[in-house]
């Protein structure tokens, strides 16, 4: 029973994680109707960055929050103002597949820069286990899980009372009528590329205290990521939310109760059953 | 001893949550007849097309056509027992031609190419979209979209045609074409069902009329009789047009 | 669109097209046969992708799913019960098409983005199962007995030359279907789907039905292609035989083609495939990815400015120049 409940705690741990993750790439595709396949590898690029300003610098991962927000909000303007922006127009395969290109490219030269070695930062200023009753709670997790829940709720705050965050949320309601409203889209359409970035950099932050980092960590999330976004909701993103917390408890548990190997064609399942049962997932 | 009629519609309610899209309409279609439905927006008039063809499934009534019940029926069996809709919102099929459009609904009826074919040519013809047959179905204006509309939907080989708002966006000459294309129409035995909102072509067209508001049919009756009925005009303009003119 | 009778010209272009195909080995170094070998393979399940995705619509990514079925089906029963793999070749396809029916189903109201991930989904499931399934040897997978060279043993030792013209016939075979459906009843309804199920069902299409057609027509070919591999290879395990990648690169094989054309995804696959083989060849061995690099470049490239494919580029030139 115990170790049920430790699972589930781990479950949750990881889900609000995944939420954050999830939240960007939802956003992303509630704007402008892309999905980021290479959404994975960005989070890849943010844990690195993590990594390398700690080993090269000695900067702890929490204080490098903001450095990878600022970093992948730039790397994801440069790549859709660059990229991205040239397919929009095009057909819907290109878009689908032009972020596979870049999630190829990223994560492969990733593996020639650095080696696909694995690595992991060791020591982050706030480490070791708290044990509550018999629970065993890493203190790297629930670090990371509290960052998880306040930036969350920090975009959901963002979108509802700023000028730009209801734009963002006039856009991916009604992409003409934004327009007729004088929205100028095409800029929304770069920044809300760049915010969801940006949280992918901020959950790479999170990651890197106690996860292992190497070139192509980022394609089992961004699996993980598609399902539970499509879960709660193609552009939904209190859906994403409790996606995320949903997916890491099932991920977990399943994998406790039947056997690891499987924990994600576990998660698979779950987005099948989903979408034949509610096709638009749970709030979308 | 009456005729079973052509298409019976009996009672048919459909709610969204809390809203009475279609609330307990009954009305039938004889055939041969071209029949109007107007209302207001809101009225509820496109949701009625889509829960007799299917497409919406109802939560109270019966609808049957030559007397057989074609209740909650998928839309692809209703179509090939003969009752063919348009959508508000005129659909066609992109990376097509509009001769090849035509064809597709006439697979329906043939099998074999070349017959899809040669009929797919004659309802151009009947449409007179004949010299339009190779371009890009999208490359259309508007008018000649909608009667692509309607030749795909005569491939089909319907006994009862419904179009929805087939006359919206339509300049003074295109609707007089349109007008005298359902004509046509009625005239080769099909019998015409439509949901509109250009009074002219209601006014014209229609033999009979029906007036759908807030989901409800509130009178039926010949063209100018519905026109003149002071409760249809009260739907229109509203209570305050009406206490002002008293 | 290759919806019109075939011209006289065009027939010429590709009988000598085909005389060329045939010669070509003959001519080539064991490494090239090699190369157009899984040309024709990757070309043959691009074509087999274009009738679910191309034509009706369905962007599938997760074919790699039918692949390894097809190649651990037919492998399986030769290991086991000492069958032809040519009737494992009919016994993946059938398995293949059931399981994509089966699956395909209650995905009948997906589209876009909803089914592409429904199908990764799919296949990543199926790659698990496969990984820990100590019948078909696991992560181990399976290693395929050499015997006595010849057409019923689907296996030759001398030379490649067998597996070449093989394959050949089984990618014209696509094509040939893939043509046919194009032409018919069958490919007019797919394209309605595409556009939306609204009006295919307003034309009458039992849109269920029809997606059904699609899947497993798709996954019957792939399937095919599948157990060519295994009898050409040898060896199978799900890191070869049921891995993302590969349905990500029958994709990219269809787009870059062209993705509603009967004979895009062999141009795709003409290009793309020579690319990926002699680049790695070349670049690869290192393992240092240079070969990935140039290829997730390439991709993004292709995906901005030519993203109707070579093939609608190429077709396009040519309603010009008239």
């Amino acid at each position: 029973m115990e170790q049920l409940v430790q699972q589930l705690v781990n479950g949750v741990l990881i889900g609000l994680v995944y939420s954050l993750l999830a939240i960007g790439l939802t956003l992303v595709w509630g704007v402008m109707n892309v999905l980021n396949f290479a959404h994975g590898d960005f989070l890849m690029i943010g844990m690195f960055l993590s990594y390398w300003l700690y080993t090269l610098a000695g900067i702890d991962p929490l204080f490098s929050i903001p450095i990878n927000a600022v970093a992948l909000f730039l790397m994801g303007l440069f790549i859709y103002r660059f990229i991205i922006s040239k397919v929009m127009k095009g057909p819907g395969l290109a878009q689908l597949v032009v972020t596979f290109g870049i999630s190829i490219f990223i994560s492969n030269f990733a593996a020639l820069i650095w080696t696909p070695n694995f690595r992991s930062i060791d020591h982050t200023l706030l480490s070791g286990t708290w044990d509550i009753s018999g629970i065993k709670l890493s203190i790297p997790k629930f670090v990371s899980s509290i960052g998880s829940i306040l930036t969350s709720f920090g975009v959901f705050w963002f979108l509802k009372n700023t000028r730009t965050g209801k734009a963002i949320l006039a856009v991916e309601m009604d992409r003409e009528a934004a327009l007729i409203m004088g929205i100028n889209t095409e800029r929304i359409n770069s920044l809300s590329f760049a915010i969801g970035s940006a949280l992918v950099g901020v959950a790479g932050a999170l990651l890197a205290t106690y996860y292992y980092i190497y070139p192509f960590v980022g394609g089992t999330f961004g699996l993980v990521c598609f399902c539970i976004v499509a879960l709660g909701g193609f552009g939904s993103i209190e859906g994403a939310f409790i996606a995320g917390i949903l997916v890491g408890v099932v991920q977990t548990l399943g994998g406790y109760i039947f056997a690891p190997s499987y924990k994600l064609a576990i998660v698979f399942a779950m987005y099948l059953i989903t979408v034949w049962i509610r096709p638009q997932g749970l709030r979308g | 001893m009456s005729a079973v009629p052509f298409l019976d519609v009996q009672s048919i309610s459909k709610y969204f949550g809390g809203v009475r899209a279609c609330d307990d309409v009954s009305f039938h279609v004889d055939r041969g007849e071209i029949v109007s439905i107007i209302g207001p927006n809101g009225a509820g008039k496109s949701t009625l097309f889509s829960c007799i063809t299917g497409f919406h499934s109802v939560d109270k009534g019966r609808v049957f056509f030559k007397g057989q019940d074609i209740t909650n029926q998928k839309p692809h069996t209703i179509a090939k027992l003969g009752v063919v809709r348009t959508f508000q919102i005129v659909q066609v099929i992109s990376d097509m031609t509009v001769l090849e459009n035509v064809m597709t609904g006439g697979f329906l009826r043939h099998s074999r190419v070349a017959d899809v074919r040669s009929h797919a040519e004659e309802m151009l013809a009947f449409t007179g979209l004949t010299d339009k047959r190779n371009h890009n179905a999208l490359e259309l204006s508007i008018s000649d979209k909608k009667r692509l509309e309607v030749s795909m939907s005569l491939a089909m080989k319907p006994e009862l045609l419904m179009l929805d708002e087939s006359m919206a966006g339509l300049t003074r000459v295109e609707l007089r074409e349109m007008i005298a294309l359902i004509r046509k129409v009625r005239a080769n035995g099909v019998t015409v069902l439509v949901v509109e909102h250009v009074m002219e072509a209601v006014m014209e067209l229609s033999d009979r009329v029906i007036v759908l508001n807030t989901g409800r049919k509130i009178v039926e009756g010949p063209p100018k009789e519905v026109v003149a009925n002071p409760e249809v005009i009260r739907a229109y303009l509203g209570e305050r047009y009406n206490a002002v003119r008293k | 669109m290759g919806m019109h009778t075939i011209s006289g010209k065009k027939l010429a272009a590709g009988g000598a097209l085909l005389t060329l195909l045939i010669i070509l080995p003959l001519v080539s170094s064991s490494f090239g046969q090699h190369v157009m070998i899984i040309t024709f393979m990757f070309a043959m399940c691009g074509v087999a992708w274009n009738v679910m995705g191309g034509y009706a619509g369905m962007f599938s990514f997760g074919q790699v799913a039918f692949f390894g079925i097809g190649a651990y089906t037919s492998s399986f029963l030769v290991l086991t019960f000492h069958l032809s793999p040519w009737i494992g070749l009919v016994a993946g396809g059938v398995i293949s098409a059931l399981l994509a029916a089966a699956i395909g189903y209650p995905c009948s109201k997906l589209r876009g983005h909803y089914f592409a991930i429904a199908s990764i989904a799919f296949a990543e499931i199926v790659r698990i199962v496969f990984t820990n399934w100590d019948m078909v040897g696991a992560a181990e997978g399976l290693t395929l007995p050499m015997v006595k060279e010849s057409l019923t043993h689907f296996m030759f030792h001398s030379s490649k030359l067998p597996y070449y013209y093989i394959m050949l016939l089984f990618l014209l075979l696509a094509v040939a279907v893939c043509y046919w459906v194009s032409t018919s009843k069958m490919g007019y309804y797919f394209r309605a789907i595409k556009e939306s199920h609204e009006i295919a069902e307003v034309l009458g299409v039992n849109v269920v039905r029809y997606r059904l057609f699609a899947i497993m027509i798709s996954a019957f070919l792939t399937s095919m292609a599948g157990t060519f591999y295994a009898q050409y290879i040898l060896y199978i395990d799900p890191e070869s035989v049921m891995i993302m990648p590969i349905s990500v690169q029958i994709v990219l094989v269809a787009m870059l083609g062209g993705a509603n054309t009967v004979l895009g995804p062999v141009v795709g696959a003409a290009i793309l495939i020579p690319l990926s083989e002699y680049s790695r060849a070349w670049l690869g061995y290192k393992g240092t990815g240079v070969d990935m690099i140039l290829y997730g470049t390439l991709i993004t490239l292709i995906s901005m400015y030519q993203p109707a494919g070579v093939w609608g580029a190429i077709t396009n030139l040519m309603r010009r120049g008239k």
